[in-house]
């Protein structure tokens, strides 16, 4: 296990609810440095939601995260990809009409310094950013095998690699926080397995710390380090895979349901 | 067969100025998914700020200069009254806060720079020039010229910076745009001055034309036409507007127009319009409404 015990995300007591349902009610958990943190649970149990809140499209109602050390109940969108959080959509939010390259390319956004006239004028700071930049999209091409798409419009791509497209955009930020939401829906079985080992991969060579949210069980318990389950909102288990699996609650709520 | 030849050729270089119009509103469109009802009245402003200063004994290049700061921080203070506060609101609601953006911007030009008719020479004799037999307008000529730089211009801004990616990004899908660190607010503000920009150039050449004056704003409802033609999303589209419904006004008054009395220029191309909303309501190059997650 690649996890140190210093948390680099804790989630306090957070609750969030929607013109009076509970969408999350008193959710603490923490996110260890370096770790793969999978969140588990049934449809509607709360997990967008938090994901949602982490990235600041929503905003909680009372509680608190701890980022980095920093505290904050609700962030900015922007600032929250400032810091260093990048993300993935349930349903694919890729730039539909742009390239693979122009979509991995927006990824990094967060690190542009030029303004808009050295742009405009291609001064020669625009340029080595511009070359940087291309350099290290190339890169993302490369580490997740997508150079024989590098040119094609997103839109007319596979599902799947439509997927691992959206992966490369939150990566090539280097974020110091990978949130991943569904990263394994609708594919197959060959799919699963190669992007597993591409989410595995980036923790343990990149060292990012990925928080992610994923159905399919299986895959959860063989590539996370820790496991938080959740149902009508409120956490019913945390812990290592090992333990979840045999934790009685959990068993009834989710896992029963599926085995 | 010359008459026919010169009709839809100065039809068609007419229609660029069209074009030019309704190049604005696809910028706003696209960024900031508003139709920017204002965008005749800061057209009709910038024309009106641009004269008033040469009048006064500016010279042309620092008339323009100063009348592109203004309207640059004029789209910084839309964007952070209007725009920022109203994020996330209804496309009705931002249509009716740039409607009344549209009497304020019109009410603060007249105040400042009065109602009469200014002439505007900007240094260009319509004379006409003979290519063969037919005659072209020297006048359109050069608004044509002028449109082709300012598409190109845009073009490379939008495809060669980032700048462009980042706009691309956001008119496709601004959740995920904002989620990876693009600065929304920078981007409207970038596109709502550039819109200006291209108002200004469309209203120096319209003003050149017909004089700057107050009716210079309802142009407004001549790039709805060419809009609907062409489809709210896209430059393209816009420019294919311009250039059809500049022809097709051009070739109906000539053709048309004497069998039914004349005066038809004032409300033919929303008869194409309407047909073309029978048919393709996205217009020719539009994008069918894709709604935002």
């Amino acid at each position: 296990m690649s996890a140190s015990a210093q948390p680099i995300l804790d989630v306090r007591n957070i609750s969030l609810s929607f013109k009076g349902v509970n969408a999350i009610s008193g959710l603490s958990f923490s996110v260890a440095e370096g770790s793969i943190c999978a969140l588990i649970g049934p449809n509607g149990a709360g997990k967008s939601s938090l994901l949602n809140i982490l990235n600041g499209v929503y905003r909680a109602d009372s509680g608190e995260i701890v980022f980095c050390g920093d505290h904050f109940r609700a962030i900015e969108p922007l600032k929250a990809a400032q810091r260093g959080i990048a993300r993935t959509f349930q349903n694919i939010a890729l730039f539909k009409k742009m390239s693979v390259i122009d979509n991995i390319l927006t990824g990094l956004s967060r690190h542009s310094e030029v303004n808009l006239a050295e742009q405009a004028l291609r001064l020669p700071r625009a340029r080595r950013q511009e070359a940087t930049f291309r350099e290290k999209a190339e890169e993302m091409l490369e580490f997740l095998e997508l150079q024989p798409y590098r040119d094609s419009v997103v839109g007319t791509l596979s599902y799947g690699i439509q997927k691992r497209v959206e992966l490369g955009r939150a990566l090539v930020s280097s974020p110091t926080l990978l949130l991943l939401d569904e990263p394994l829906a609708g594919m197959n079985a060959e799919e699963k397995a190669e992007m597993s080992e591409f989410v595995t991969g980036i923790n343990r060579h990149l060292g990012v710390t990925v928080v992610l949210i994923e159905h399919d069980v299986g895959i959860v318990m063989s590539i996370s380090d820790h496991i938080v389950v959740l149902d009508y909102g409120r956490k019913i288990g945390d812990g290592t895979p090992a333990s979840i699996q045999s934790n009685p609650e959990v068993i009834a709520a989710y896992l029963g349901t599926v085995q | 067969m010359e008459m026919f030849a010169e009709t839809l050729i100065g039809g068609l270089l007419a229609g660029t100025m069209y074009s030019m119009v309704a190049i604005g509103f696809v910028l706003i469109y696209k960024a900031s998914g508003v139709f920017n009802y204002a965008q005749g009245s800061l057209l009709l402003f910038s024309a009106l700020l641009f004269v008033t200063l040469k009048e006064s004994g500016v010279p042309f290049t620092v008339a323009v200069a100063i009348t592109v700061a203004v309207l640059i921080l004029i789209a910084g203070l839309i964007e952070r009254l209007l725009l920022r506060p109203l994020a996330n609101r209804s496309p009705m609601t931002l249509f009716m806060a740039t409607l009344g953006l549209s009497y304020v911007v019109e009410g603060v030009a007249q105040g400042l720079m009065g109602d009469q008719v200014h002439a505007l020479d900007i240094g260009i004799d319509d004379v006409p020039i003979f290519v063969g037999n037919v005659m072209i307008s020297q006048f359109d000529l050069f608004a044509a010229a002028t449109a082709l730089c300012l598409v190109g211009i845009l073009a490379l801004l939008f495809n060669k910076t980032r700048i462009g990616i980042s706009l691309r990004a956001v008119a496709d899908d601004t959740r995920a745009a904002l989620s990876l660190g693009i600065n929304l607010n920078r981007i409207w503000q970038i596109v709502w001055a550039a819109a200006g920009i291209v108002g200004l150039v469309a209203g120096m050449l319209w003003g050149a034309r017909q004089g700057v004056q107050f009716s210079l704003s309802l142009v407004v409802l001549k790039a709805l036409p060419v809009l609907i033609i062409g489809g709210f999303t896209s430059i393209a589209g816009a420019i294919a507007g311009g250039l059809i419904v500049g022809a097709a006004e051009a070739l109906g008054d000539t053709y048309i127009g004497p069998l039914i009395g004349g005066g038809i220029t004032s409300w033919f191309a929303y008869v194409i319009a309407i047909a073309f909303l029978y048919v393709r309501p996205a217009g020719l190059f539009g994008e069918q409404a894709i709604e935002r997650v």
